[in-house]
C-alpha cells in the first residue's frame, strides 16, 4: 500500500456556473499533518468538501487508502474512515453533547477509552456532557466538533480552520488536542490560517492559488522562507501568525 | 419504571406533567366521567388525533419533512378496515386484515414517494405529496363502486363493539359494546403513542433530529440521509394508517370528508404547531385543545352570548355562528404567544 493515505489527481469542481477547483493535485502522507494553505477564496474548503463528497468532482480522481472513492456517496466515505470537521463546526445544537458524541460513533457504540482521551483533550466536554450543545460557547462548540471526529478511529482527518475566531486560550487548547492527535499517528489534512498553529503542527504544506496547488514541500521550509510566503500567498505568514 | 415507559423523555415541566396527567385520567375514565354520546365521541376523536398528530410530528418536528399526504395515509387505514369489513363481513378477522393491509399499503406508498422525491429539496417532496394526496382523493371519489364515492362506506363491525351489546352497569353507567370500542381505541392509541415516543428517543430518532438540523453534517458522519428520511416517512405513514383504522372502527363509516380531506390535513398542521413541533407531548395538548374547541366552542359561545344579553356589541361578537372566527383568533394568539408551541414554552419555563 502507498505511503499516501489520500491522493488527488487533476480534480476539477464546479459550484453552479463557477469553476472553483481547476486541476488540484495533492497527496496526504500517512501518519503526518499536511497543511493546506492559501489566500481566502482559492478553493481550500471546496477541496475538503469535494474529498468528503459534499461537492461532486467534475473530473479527476480521489484515491483514499488505495481505493478510488471519487464516485462514492458521502456516508460511504465517512464509514471508510474519513473524519470531517467543517469550518462552521456543524454540531447538532438541539442535541446534548453526549448525543452528539454518540451519533458521531456511527459504526458502533462509543468506546469508553476513546472517550477518556477526548475528555483529557477537551475537559469542558465532560462538564457539559448532558447539556444541549447549542448552549456551549464558541470554543466549546469547536471542541465538540473536533471531539466528534475523534469519536471513532479515522484513517484521515479533514479539518477546516479549527481555530478561526477563537480566543487565544482556546486556540492553545485546540492546538494541544491536534498535537495529541498527531502524536497518536493520525493522518491529517488541515486548513489553517493561524501561522503559529500551522508551523507547530504541519509536517508538509501545500499552497493553493486560483483553484490549484501551486507549491508543495516541507512546512519547515515554507515557514523559514518569508520571501516564498510572500510570493505564494501575497503576504508573509509571520505577520499574520 | 415510569421513565422507562416514557423512554426517558419525561415532560420536564411541572405544569406540563399536571396537564398530561389530567388528560390521561380524563381519557381513561371518559365513559364514566363524561357520560353521553357526544362526550364519548369527542374523547375517542381526541385519542385518535393524538396518534395522528404525533405521527405527523415524527415527520415534521423530528425529521424536518413537510408532507401534505398524511390524511391520505390516514384514509388508507380507514378504507382498509371499511373494505375488509364490507367484503369479509362482520368479524374480528376483517378488522385485523383491514388494519394490517391499510398500514402495509401506507408504508409501501410512502416508500415509493420517499424514494422518488426525498433525494431532492424538501419543497419538492411537499409538492409531490400534495399531488399524490389530491390524486388519491379524486380516485377514491371516482371509484365509487369500490369506495362508495362521495357517500363513503357504511359497514358492520363485531357486535361486541356496538351499542347493541350490553353487559351490565357500573357507577350508574350502562356498559355496552360502545364502551368496549372506546377502550379499544384508547388502549391502541396509548400503545401507539408510547411506541412513537420510543422511536423518537431511540438512536434512530436522534439521527432524525440530526438530519433535521444539518443533513450535510449527518451525511459526513456516515448516515444515509435518504434512507433515514424514507424510513421515517414509512413509519409515520403506517402509524397514521393505524390511526385511520381506529377511526374507521369507531365510526363504522368512512368517507372522503371524514378521512381524506385537505381540511383535516390543515387541522393536523395546526395541532402540531399549537402543541409544539418536535415534542410528542405537543401532539397531546394540540389535539385536546383543537378537538375540544371544534366540538364545544360553539356551545360555549352560546352560553356566553346568553349571559351577555343586554350589553352592547358583546352578544353580537359572541354569537355562536361566529365560532370559526374565534377559533381562528385563538390560534393566531396561541402561535403569537407560544411560537415554540405550548410544550416548548412550558419546558423553557418562560
Amino acid at each position: 500500500m502507498s505511503d499516501d493515505v489520500l491522493r488527488i489527481e487533476g480534480l476539477h469542481t464546479d459550484i453552479a456556473q463557477y469553476h472553483i477547483l481547476e486541476g488540484v493535485d495533492l497527496s496526504v502522507p500517512r501518519g503526518a499533518v499536511t497543511m493546506l494553505l492559501g489566500r481566502n477564496g482559492v478553493g481550500k474548503t471546496t477541496t475538503l468538501r469535494t474529498i468528503m463528497g459534499h461537492w461532486a468532482a467534475k473530473s479527476g480522481s480521489i484515491t483514499y487508502d488505495g481505493q478510488d472513492i471519487t464516485a462514492w456517496p458521502t456516508p460511504a466515505r465517512a464509514r471508510a474512515g474519513i473524519g470531517f470537521v467543517p469550518e462552521d463546526m456543524g454540531i447538532f445544537t438541539d442535541l446534548t453533547v453526549e448525543e452528539n458524541m454518540v451519533l458521531a460513533a456511527a459504526s458502533g457504540p462509543l468506546d469508553a477509552t476513546r472517550l477518556e482521551t477526548v475528555f483529557a483533550a477537551f475537559p469542558p466536554l465532560r462538564t457539559f456532557w448532558k447539556s444541549e450543545a447549542g448552549n456551549l460557547s464558541g470554543g466549546q462548540k469547536q471542541m465538540l466538533s473536533i471531539a466528534r471526529a475523534m469519536a471513532e478511529e479515522r484513517k484521515l482527518y479533514l479539518i477546516d480552520e479549527p481555530t478561526k475566531g477563537l480566543a487565544p486560550a482556546i486556540v492553545s487548547t485546540m492546538a494541544g488536542a491536534l498535537r495529541e492527535l498527531k502524536r497518536a499517528g493520525a493522518s491529517i489534512l488541515l486548513v489553517e490560517q493561524n501561522f503559529a498553529v500551522a508551523k507547530a503542527l504541519g509536517d508538509h504544506a501545500a499552497v493553493m492559488d486560483d483553484g490549484r496547488i501551486v507549491w508543495t514541500g516541507a512546512m519547515a521550509e515554507l515557514a523559514a522562507d518569508a520571501g516564498l510566503q510572500e510570493r505564494l500567498m501575497g503576504l508573509s505568514m509571520e505577520v499574520t501568525g | 419504571m415510569l421513565t422507562a415507559i416514557l423512554s426517558g423523555d419525561t415532560p420536564r415541566s411541572r405544569i406540563l406533567t399536571v396537564l398530561l396527567l389530567a388528560v390521561l385520567v380524563c381519557l381513561a375514565a371518559a365513559p364514566f366521567l363524561f357520560p353521553g354520546v357526544r362526550a364519548l365521541e369527542t374523547a375517542a376523536t381526541i385519542c385518535i388525533f393524538i396518534v395522528l398528530v404525533a405521527s405527523y410530528d415524527l415527520l415534521l418536528g423530528y425529521t424536518g419533512i413537510v408532507s401534505f399526504a398524511h390524511t391520505m395515509f390516514f384514509g388508507l387505514g380507514a378504507y382498509g378496515v371499511a373494505l375488509a369489513s364490507t367484503h369479509l363481513g362482520r368479524s374480528w378477522g376483517a378488522l385485523l386484515v383491514g388494519t394490517a393491509s391499510g398500514a402495509v399499503a401506507a408504508a409501501v406508498l410512502a416508500l415509493l414517494i420517499g424514494l422518488f422525491s426525498l433525494r431532492v429539496r424538501a419543497i419538492f417532496f411537499a409538492m409531490i405529496t400534495l399531488a399524490v394526496a389530491s390524486a388519491v382523493a379524486v380516485l377514491v371519489s371516482q371509484l365509487f363502486e369500490i369506495t362508495g364515492g362521495e357517500d363513503g362506506l357504511t359497514y358492520q363491525i363485531p357486535r361486541a363493539l356496538t351499542p347493541a351489546f350490553r353487559f351490565g352497569e357500573l357507577f350508574g353507567v350502562n356498559l355496552n359494546g360502545r364502551i368496549i370500542n372506546y377502550y379499544l381505541v384508547f388502549a391502541a392509541s396509548l400503545v401507539l403513542f408510547l411506541l412513537l415516543l420510543r422511536i423518537v428517543n431511540s438512536p434512530f430518532g436522534r439521527v432524525l433530529q440530526a438530519i433535521r438540523e444539518n443533513d450535510f453534517r449527518a451525511e459526513a458522519i456516515g448516515y444515509r440521509v435518504v434512507w433515514y428520511r424514507t424510513a421515517a416517512t414509512c413509519l409515520s405513514a403506517a402509524v397514521a394508517a393505524l390511526a385511520g383504522s381506529l377511526y374507521a372502527i369507531w365510526l363504522r363509516y368512512v368517507g372522503p370528508d371524514t378521512t381524506l380531506s385537505f381540511e383535516i390535513m390543515l387541522d393536523i398542521l395546526l395541532m402540531v404547531v399549537i402543541g409544539g413541533m418536535g415534542t410528542m407531548y405537543g401532539a397531546v395538548l394540540g389535539a385536546v385543545i383543537f378537538v375540544l374547541a371544534q366540538n364545544y366552542l360553539q356551545s360555549l359561545m352560546g352560553v356566553a352570548a346568553g349571559a351577555a344579553e343586554g350589553l352592547p356589541v358583546l352578544p353580537l361578537l359572541l354569537d355562536p355562528n361566529r365560532w370559526l372566527m374565534w377559533l381562528g383568533i385563538l390560534f393566531i394568539l396561541s402561535v403569537y404567544f407560544f411560537p415554540t408551541g405550548i410544550v416548548g414554552r412550558l419546558r423553557s419555563g418562560r
